[in-house]
């Protein structure tokens, strides 16, 4: 298998991880789900930090975020499917 | 050097534990005796002085914390031989005699009525003995099983919970079937996977002191003394960096260095050794590196795991401290500090099975005496976790 930009950790997860360094936008990517190694394809909507999440569909303000199959927060500010996902946009519900 | 891969080559001491590095130290029961004691470890060649900043008009659970902490570090199976030193005679009898317990050599000095002078003449003469009578000691073959291991990942990022912490898990859920004594922490990490943890220990009454330690962090730690939230420190600014944005995905990480099987049959005090026998137990720690290694050596840890994503570059005077990252760009800035690799993992060309094999193996190896990258760098932070103000 070539090598990932992105990993997932659960097939109910809505953000990935990019896994390489210097992702530019509009890079056409594979992203591989390490729960059940099944592959996703998707383009890149911004340079996106190693490490950096992912929005694996379109996310709306308000929406919950799952990552390991689990609740990390929510969206405050949309992002569009293969944009990025971080402190500008995603919040924990708790604080 | 040992003759497979469940045996390594350790040092058996007089209560029959086991441990992997042969140290001296110097042991300053207070921050004023920190002189003498470097005094000493700069005399006595062979010999470390662990200086320190409290152990003064501490009084009540912080007092007994102190002196957990002390005691255990002298206790320590990495530690041949003890000198203490302390302002006064009373306090340092009490860690002394708390050390003399396991049956190591162990000696105590006070300076008052004596001066710094005299106390570092009579302490070096007596450091020297056992340095002498130390660096004859033997390493014997023992079993992976006797090691004990613990874990705490720092500076951690998405890598961390796709690749390193993951690794420990796998570690653990291979080792602690085989006997080891395991330990994990960090209280403030669990935040947001309080649940998932409580879940995992071996009974529910286990699980509700688990909770019980939880709460009472959230209450008193958290709520009496947060500003607003506590997003400006967890996750930290490092952690950011590296891509995790809420606690609870920090926690969701961190909780994967217990592997997928292990469960834990107790929670600990900071500092307090296990006595439930072999498994993997819950210690009340701090996040913070320094201080959570501190008190994971002082419980009797002779190996440590420390996943780190952003590249945490902490050690321990007197435990090895094994890092692992899965983070390419650390590996590529700063990997004198990095003892196993894994970024295979993130490529798809490593598993997580192949990863936990090759960190049981760097763990041998340590215990065989490899120095790891936090000791060759001289990284040897020795941090007590204070409860409160002094009186």
């Amino acid at each position: 298998m070539s090598e990932p930009q992105f990993l997932v950790h659960s097939p109910k997860d809505n953000v990935g991880v990019i896994v390489i360094e210097g992702l530019r936008a509009g890079t056409d990517m594979l992203g591989v789900i390490t729960e059940d190694d099944t592959s996703i394809n998707l383009k890149a909507g911004h340079d996106i930090p190693i490490g950096h999440k992912i929005a694996l569909t379109d996310l709306k303000d308000g929406d919950t975020i799952i990552k390991y199959g689990v609740d990390i927060g929510k969206m405050v500010a949309n992002a569009a499917k293969g944009e990025h996902v971080h402190v500008h946009n995603l919040k924990t519900k708790r604080w | 050097m040992a003759s497979n891969n469940d045996t390594f080559m350790g040092y058996r001491r007089e209560n029959g534990r086991i441990g992997v590095r042969n140290h001296v130290i110097i042991l300053p029961v207070d921050d004023i005796s920190n002189a003498a004691c470097e005094a000493v470890g700069n005399n006595i060649k062979g010999t470390m002085a662990l200086p320190h900043a409290y152990g003064r008009l501490q009084f009540g659970e912080d007092l007994d914390l102190h002196f957990r902490t002390m005691i255990g570090t002298g206790a320590n199976p990495n530690v041949a031989a003890v000198i203490v030193i302390g302002i006064e005679p009373h306090w340092t009898k009490t860690i002394v005699d708390g050390i003399a317990k396991t049956g190591k050599p162990v000696s105590g000095f006070s300076i008052e009525q004596h001066g710094d002078l005299e106390t570092v003449a009579a302490a070096g003469r007596k450091a020297q003995e056992y340095v002498q009578w130390a660096t004859e000691l033997l390493r014997e073959e023992c079993g992976m099983s006797e090691l004990w291991v613990s874990t705490k990942c720092g500076e951690s990022d998405t890598t961390t919970g796709l690749g390193s912490c993951p690794t420990v898990g796998n570690m653990y859920d291979k080792l602690i079937p085989k006997g080891i004594y395991g330990c994990f922490g960090e209280t403030s990490e669990i935040t947001g996977a309080e649940h998932i943890c409580e879940a995992r220990a071996v009974s529910p009454e286990v699980g509700k002191k688990f909770m019980k330690t939880f709460n009472a962090y959230q209450d008193d730690v958290i709520e009496a003394h947060k500003v607003d939230d506590l997003s400006d420190s967890q996750p930290t600014k490092g952690n950011i960096e590296g891509g995790l944005t809420t606690i609870e995905e920090k926690a969701l990480g961190n909780l994967e260095k217990i592997g997928r099987k292990c469960t834990y049959i107790d929670v600990l005090e900071p500092a307090e050794a296990p006595a439930k026998g072999a498994g993997l137990y819950y210690m009340d720690t701090s996040s913070a590196a320094a201080e959570c290694v501190t008190l994971m050596a002082a419980a009797g840890y002779v190996v440590h795991t420390f996943p780190t994503g952003q590249g945490n570059i902490v050690g321990n005077p007197i435990l090895p401290v094994i890092k692992i990252s899965a983070n390419p760009r650390t590996l590529r800035t700063m990997s004198e500090h990095i003892d196993l690799d894994v970024t295979g993992i993130l490529k798809r060309k490593m598993t997580l099975d192949t990863a936990g094999d090759a960190l049981i193996e760097m763990i041998r190896r340590t215990a065989n005496g490899r120095n790891t990258c936090a000791e060759t760098l001289g990284h040897r932070e020795f941090v007590m976790t204070k409860l409160y103000r002094s009186a």
